[in-house]
């Protein structure tokens, strides 16, 4: 392996993280509110207001039905208006973060379904508001699934982040389309899918072992 | 302390509507265990969640501690919910908070300072005699530990009602017995008003003062305890009995055929229930030594309702047709009540 391999992945594995991460801040951000939305104000919830909740879950339907692909490339304009340029590492970060967000809220949906509506009933007995249900019961009682359910969420980015790669978002996915392929460097190509792999596992190895020290359902 | 009023409640349902309760009103005073039984579906749990509003009736009247609830804004309703605490089957505690943080969970709402809720949750696992497992989750804890939980957490709000739906349902009978041995002591302490809901006629000899038997969503019966068991008018109610206390008819008289008319050579079946002090009098002694009939004990016990002794018997009485007729005049007389069952060989 040629010594100029070490500092392009280095360089490369730092643009993928730093992606992966400012999607995933932005992306949580919004998406945990957006799954709370979609359980209280489904019928039944503490908020209901179905007539909003399916519009919700409509929007979040439609962007979640288009590749990813496809979505980058159509939300150039958007792009360029919030970071002023439609290249480039963070230029990337703008759809990655959009496209992680309805998943988020899905996921995080699924999370908050899972607490037992007996104990939803419980804090409504205690004089509980809607506020302080969703802060004090909803959220911790789900914390450790959703953790669970956001590893998934990075592992999902990891992946797009490559393909963002691939039209000049840097990245180990840029590096491996670059010199992997078009430079007829197989070293680089193995370098980088060995790294993806090393990081994809260690994502999934802290997301499990923090939703485990969470969960005290069973101990 | 609770006043309902007419209640119905319909549920739309998928296939057309439920109706879950039917007319029903009923009052529990200041400081009573009253306890409503019935049948699985019979809307135990829908009437005991109209008195805090979980379900809002369809029509009718809540009044708790002179509150029309029904009249309350959403937040005045759950300003009202903190006079009222509630137990579950299933106890609903929160599996990611420890023993503590559960007890201090409805404090927590009120936006009490942490030094003022150590202060009362403290005290609160004592009574409940959990303060050694302040810093486990529920997880760790038997049921009849959540319970405790459950219950600590219902009174740390100082409600003047406790509701318990099903709260020993989940439980083995020797800690059932332990949970409503603490919830009447909580009763007896703070002067607390409590409503059990149960399908066990255990739970309602054990700790209640009055009774309310619900059938298909109607109050079919309803009164003290001790006159509800030792007088009961409803198929049901018996059939709850019996199922606690074994039909009183020895095997061998189970399938005999039992005559209106006197049987010669056979016995008069007549069933006694004793209710506090005459439980006590040599009733039968005297009969023996009066009347000339022989009175065969085919079945008794002897057993109490909160501190009123009570006992079953089944007599078979023979001798002379006359004399059995006195003999029954003279059980006729006596305070207690009497049941002619029937002739048999
Ligand atoms: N949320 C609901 N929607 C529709 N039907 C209900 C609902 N809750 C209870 N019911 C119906 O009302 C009746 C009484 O139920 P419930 O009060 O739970 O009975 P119990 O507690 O005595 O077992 C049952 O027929 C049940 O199916
Ligand atoms: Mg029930």
């Amino acid at each position: 392996m040629s010594p100029d391999v070490i500092p392009l992945l280095m360089k490369a594995l730092g643009e993928t993280v730093a992606m992966v991460v400012v999607a995933m801040i932005a992306a949580t951000a919004i998406g945990v509110p957006l799954g709370v939305l979609l359980v209280v104000t489904a019928k039944g919830g503490v908020l209901a207001c179905p007539a909003l909740n399916r519009v919700v879950a409509a929007v979040v339907n439609a962007v979640r039905s288009i590749p990813f692909i496809i979505l980058m490339v159509a939300i150039i304009p958007f792009t360029r208006l919030v970071v002023g340029t439609s290249i480039g590492t963070t230029a990337a970060m703008v759809p990655l973060t959009l496209a992680s967000i309805p998943f988020i809220g899905r996921q995080v949906e699924t999370s908050l379904r899972e607490v037992p509506y007996g104990l939803i009933e419980a804090a409504l007995a205690m004089g509980a508001t809607p506020m302080q249900i969703i802060r004090r019961v909803y959220l911790p009682e789900a914390l450790s699934s959703i953790v669970a359910q956001l590893t998934t969420v990075v592992i999902a980015l990891v992946g797009e982040s490559a393909m963002a790669g691939a039209i000049g978002g840097g990245g180990l996915g840029d590096l491996a389309i670059r010199y992997g392929y078009q430079r007829f460097r197989p070293e680089i190509m193995l370098a980088t899918v060995v790294v993806l792999i090393a990081l994809v596992q260690l994502v999934q190895f802290a997301g499990n072992s923090l939703a485990k020290r969470l969960n005290k359902k069973e101990m | 302390m609770i006043t309902l009023s007419h209640i119905e409640k319909t549920y739309a349902g998928a296939d057309g509507a439920v109706t879950a309760l039917k007319d029903v009103s009923l009052t529990v005073a200041r400081g009573e265990i009253f306890g409503v039984i019935g049948l699985s579906g019979a809307g135990k749990s829908t009437l005991i969640r109209c008195i805090n509003l979980l379900e809002r009736p369809t029509s009718g009247s809540v009044i708790v501690d002179g509150l029309d609830m029904m009249a309350l804004s959403d937040a005045e309703l759950r300003e009202a919910r903190k006079s009222i605490g509630m137990i579950f089957q299933h106890f609903n505690l929160l599996s990611s908070a420890t023993v503590y943080d559960n007890v201090a969970f409805p404090l927590r709402l009120s936006g009490m300072d942490e030094d003022a809720i150590r202060a009362k949750v403290e005290p609160l696992l004592a009574l409940v005699s959990l303060d050694d497992k302040a810093q486990q989750y529920p997880s760790q804890l038997s049921g009849g530990q959540k319970q405790r939980v459950g219950i600590a957490r219902a009174l740390a709000s100082e409600p003047k009602v406790l509701l318990c739906d099903e709260a020993t349902s989940a439980l083995d009978p020797q800690t059932t017995k332990a949970i409503l041995e603490l919830i009447r002591d909580i009763n007896q302490k703070l002067g607390l008003t409590v409503v059990i809901i149960t399908h066990e006629m255990q739970v309602i000899k054990d700790i209640c003062d009055k009774v309310a038997v619900i059938e298909n969503g109607v109050i079919t019966e309803s009164g003290r305890v001790i006159d509800v068991f030792t007088d009961p008018q409803r198929d049901m109610t018996k059939e709850f009995i019996s199922v606690l206390m074994g039909s009183g008819f020895p095997p061998d008289l189970q399938n005999a055929p039992i005559s209106a008319e006197p049987i010669p050579g056979g016995r008069l079946l007549v069933r006694l229930t004793f209710v506090g002090s005459s439980a006590g009098e040599p009733v039968i002694s005297t009969l023996i030594r009066k009347y000339e009939v022989e009175a065969d004990i085919l079945y008794g016990n002897i057993d109490s309702i909160k501190d009123t002794p009570y006992g079953r018997m089944l007599l078979g009485l023979s001798g002379a047709p006359e004399a059995v007729e006195n003999a029954l005049a003279f059980l006729r007389e006596k305070d207690l009540r009497i049941e002619v069952i029937g002739y048999v060989a």
